[in-house]
Formats: structure tokens, C-alpha cells, sequence
């Protein structure tokens, strides 16, 4: 078991998400940056599958009560074990009371931690990820208690751990695909498009980021239609909307880029005021 | 049917968006739920899922699309095929409404601007029968074609913060029912006390795109037993099969 001591800022359950329930208007969800926690699974030997903390921007404390393994990825919040700090993307040794806790920002926004076997948190339609209205709890709090696998298999602590490829949450180039409406828009619109630099607005979730930067639009609203996580959205008063994993199933706007899933793990790992620029694959 | 000219356009890595001509009619509608039921049954084992709306249908696959003439292709021949299959039957739920002033927060408001009294609207709302287009919006929003035109009225346009679960709406064309508790800016003319969403369920809608759903009205204090009768678990929705 894990008890939270402190709960962060926006920390939570997730795994791959609610795959096949679209047709109910459930959203997708599951982790933001697949490619970060799928490391933090793989360097334990999880399931890629299994589920694991998402943590935004500010840490949690965390007190285990059993022994495991754990492993961070993604973004560099400045872990620390029993208050010396750890390396990213390296399975560590959990011992009975061991605190792990959080400090400085360094960069990205999204970080991962795993356990041995993965958070055993409840399953509602084969999916553990946290959603408000679908699992009983949407976001973890202060005296929580996470049950994780008591028994877990040992693992071989080594010195080792991966380089994760800086260019992932360094590099401004969101990779796209024409969305539906692409063509629909004018020539200038397309290249402005393609060759401005966006900014992350302060209205970025879960469910979506919002560019400030607006592109102007004539298109009419499209009758309400399928979209996914990573379907930029052109709003009547020329906003640019990326939806991400929670985002609901059907919307009305022109979809005018899809990200590649790469891009969506990327831009995860954004955050307010960071700039951002499309292209095309 | 199937003779609709459709486009197939690849979206994102892994799907296929499928569209009919930009319209929102029962013709459309029929012919989307048809091709969805025949892709359903053609059981490919790369897609993971078939999702539809108005006017379209996306397909996802398991793995990245490499040849997608190849898939388009596929999909063609499957519209195209002659192959009759026995459409699905279709269900017509019948899902109590009390329209009393204590749900219907925008009933008065509707009446005095269209010039119609309260009984007439719920008359109209409840004697019709409506198709389920598809489901989208929140878990368990069902998209219903079949409102009568007296009776449309135009979105809200500050919208609600908190709409309470169960209301139901009227939205320009269209009306529905709130599966839960969330923002929204239709007006308000009742309240159901039905679950159409429960995640115990398997799956978790009890109605299906081309189902259809007619409402009929309660009195508060029936609200309050269905009410107590859905939460035990024990409320039976009236249904019919509904063939052809």
C-alpha cells in the first residue's frame, strides 16, 4: 500500500485507457505521454498495460508501507528517496516507510511513476484510468492509500538507466496529419498554419490545450462529428483547441490537424506559455 | 441503400473517417447505421473499434495504417456488397418524464415565446417518437432526431454551469437528456429519473444508435418511486421490439 502525504497538483491513476467504449461517449483516457510511461513499465518489467501515477508539475509525497521496486520517467520534477535525490528512468529499491517526494521543476510537465505489478486501483471497463463520473475517484488526495501488489517479484537493481531523448521535451516541432477540414481552409490559413509558432495557452487539462494565437475562420460549424485525443479543433472565433486523452468522442468544430501519436506524448509534456509549431508529416 | 456517394479520408494513424453528404436526415442515418451493422459483421480482426454519427463513421484500427488504398478499398467493397443481412432488430424504450415546474427550469420561458401552453408542449414532447442517432457529447448522451419543429428552441447563450442529471432539453433541433450532472446550454423542460448510463453494466448504454425513444410524462411523486426503484436496481425500462 501506498498513502499519499501530500497529493501534488494534479496527480492520478492511469493506463492505457477505456479502449472500444467511444460508441458510449466515453472518453478514451489513460496516460498523456505513452512514450515516458511506458520506460517507467518496461524498466520494472510491467505490463506496458499496467497502471501508473501521472503526476503534473508539483510532486506528491508518497509513504509506502510494503517493500516494491519503482521507476520515474518523464518529465524532472526532482525526485527524492527518504530526502536524497534519485536518478530518472532507473528501477529503485522500496523499503517498508520510505518516502518518495518531489522538488524543483527542471522540465517537462508530466512525470510517471510505477510500481512492481502496477497500481492496483479500481477496474471500470477494463480500464483503471482515473475519470471524473466513471472511476469513484478522479484525482488522487492527502491521505489516500493506493493498494499496490504486496508480493512483488524482485527485480535486479542495477546502476543502469535509460537516456530518454531530450528532443522529446525540448523540441517546439509537433508532428501533424491534415485533419478532415484541412482543405476546406483558405491557402493563407494553411500556411499560417504550418508556419507560425503557437503558444500554450493557461487553459491546458487533461481534455485539451488551447493555443493562444488565433487563425481567423470563415468555415461553417461542421455537423457534429467523430474526433480523437490530438484532433486540433478551429473554434467560430479562430482559437485552436488540441484535444487530448479525456476528450469527449463527438465535437462540431472543423478538424483541421491530427497529431501523430508521437506529437500527442510530446505536447503532454507542455505547459503554459510554451511554444509550439505544427508540421507536416 | 448503400447508394450514397461517400468519401473515405485516413485520420490520424490508425483510423479511417467515412462521410455521407453534409446533412442530418433519417435516409443518412438509416444508411450509416446500416453500413456500420454490415462492417460490424464482416468481423476484420485489425479494427478495434466502429464509432458513428450524423453523417459518418469512423474506423480504428489496432496498428498504424500502411496501405490505406488497400483498407479503403476493403471498405468499399463491403458498401457496395449485396450481401442482405437481417438488419439488427431495433427497441423502442419508453422513459419517464416529469415535466413539473420543480425540473422544468425553462418550460414557462419556452411556452411565452412560442405561444404555447405547457400542456401543448409536453403533448409534443412526449407523443413523438424519436431515433437515436448515435451516442456522443458525455458517456450516455444520446443525439435524438425526431423533434417537432413547433416546439425547437434555440440554445441558451450563456450556458449553464450545472445542469442537474436526468434534465431534459430542448437545443435548437434537438432534444435529450442529460446522462449526468454537467455544464450545458439547452433548455430545461423535466427531469428523467432513468440511469442512461451505468458503468455495472455491461455495456453500459441499455439503447443503441437506431433504437428509438418515445417519453411519457410523470407526476412528481411517481418521479421520487422510479427514482428510489432505479437506485435499488430493480426499475424495469418498458421496451418493445420494434421489426422492420
Amino acid at each position: 500500500m501506498v498513502k499519499v502525504i501530500k497529493a501534488g497538483f494534479y496527480s492520478t491513476i492511469q493506463d492505457f485507457g477505456r479502449i472500444g467504449f467511444q460508441k458510449y461517449g466515453v472518453p478514451v483516457s489513460g496516460v498523456m505521454d505513452c512514450y515516458s510511461a511506458q520506460i517507467a513499465n518496461a524498466l520494472l518489467d510491467n505490463d506496458e498495460n499496467d497502471a501508473i501515477l501521472e503526476i503534473a508539475m508539483t510532486g506528491p509525497t508518497l509513504q509506502f508501507n510494503s517493500h516494491t521496486f519503482i521507476c520515474i520517467s518523464g518529465a524532472d520534477l526532482s525526485p527524492k528517496l527518504n530526502n536524497k535525490p534519485i536518478k530518472l528512468n532507473r528501477a529503485l529499491k522500496i523499503k517498508k516507510n520510505d518516502i518518495v517526494s518531489f522538488d524543483k521543476h527542471n522540465y517537462g510537465f508530466r512525470c510517471y511513476l510505477s510500481v512492481s505489478g502496477g497500481f492496483q486501483t479500481e477496474t471500470v471497463m477494463n480500464s483503471r484510468s482515473m475519470y471524473k463520473g466513471i472511476t469513484s475517484q478522479f484525482i488522487l488526495s492527502e491521505n489516500d492509500e493506493i493498494s499496490i501488489l504486496e508480493n512483488s517479484t524482485p527485480i535486479e537493481e542495477t546502476n543502469s538507466s535509460i537516456r530518454m531523448d531530450v528532443d522529446h521535451f525540448i523540441s517546439k516541432e509537433i508532428e501533424v496529419f491534415k485533419g478532415p477540414e484541412f482543405d476546406f481552409l483558405t491557402k493563407a490559413q494553411q500556411k499560417r498554419l504550418l508556419l507560425d509558432v503557437f503558444t500554450i495557452s493557461n487553459d491546458n487539462n487533461r481534455m485539451a490545450y488551447q493555443l493562444d494565437e488565433t487563425l481567423g475562420n470563415r468555415l461553417k460549424p461542421i455537423i457534429t462529428s467523430l474526433v480523437l485525443p490530438g484532433t486540433v479543433q478551429l473554434t467560430p472565433s479562430g482559437k485552436l483547441i488540441v484535444l487530448m486523452r479525456d476528450c469527449q468522442t463527438t465535437g462540431g468544430y472543423p478538424r483541421v490537424l491530427q497529431l501523430s501519436e508521437a506529437a500527442i506524448n510530446k505536447l503532454s509534456q507542455k505547459f503554459t506559455g510554451n511554444k509550439i509549431h505544427f508540421k507536416m508529416k | 441503400m448503400s447508394n450514397f456517394q461517400l468519401t473515405y479520408k485516413q485520420y490520424g494513424e490508425h483510423s479511417i473517417l467515412v462521410e455521407w453528404p453534409s446533412k442530418i436526415d433519417k435516409k443518412t442515418i438509416d444508411d450509416v447505421i446500416f453500413f456500420k451493422e454490415k462492417l460490424e459483421r464482416s468481423l476484420f480482426k485489425d479494427i478495434i473499434e466502429i464509432k458513428s454519427a450524423y453523417n459518418s463513421i469512423l474506423i480504428s484500427y489496432v496498428i498504424t495504417i500502411d496501405n490505406i488504398y488497400n483498407k479503403i478499398s476493403m471498405l468499399k467493397d463491403i458498401y457496395s456488397s449485396e450481401i442482405n443481412i437481417l438488419s439488427k432488430p431495433s427497441t423502442l424504450w419508453k422513459i419517464p418524464v416529469c415535466y413539473d415546474n420543480k425540473f422544468a427550469l425553462d418550460l414557462d420561458e419556452i411556452s411565452l415565446e412560442k405561444k404555447i401552453s405547457k400542456q401543448d408542449i409536453i403533448a409534443l414532447h412526449s407523443e413523438a417518437i424519436y431515433t437515436i442517432f448515435f451516442i456522443g457529447f458525455l458517456p450516455g448522451f444520446l443525439y435524438l432526431g425526431g423533434l417537432n419543429d413547433t416546439i425547437s428552441f434555440p440554445r441558451k447563450s450563456n450556458p449553464r454551469l450545472h445542469i442537474d442529471k436526468g434534465s431534459v432539453a430542448i437545443g435548437g433541433k434537438q432534444t435529450g437528456v442529460y446522462p449526468c450532472k454537467s455544464p450545458g446550454g439547452w433548455n430545461i423542460i423535466g427531469n428523467s429519473p432513468i440511469n442512461f448510463f451505468d458503468i455495472a453494466k455491461s455495456p453500459p448504454c441499455f439503447a443503441k444508435p437506431g433504437d428509438k425513444i418515445q417519453f411519457y410524462p410523470i407526476t412528481l411523486k411517481m418521479h421520487s418511486d422510479i427514482t428510489t426503484l432505479v437506485n435499488a436496481g430493480v426499475f424495469q425500462i418498458e421496451s418493445e421490439v420494434l421489426h422492420g
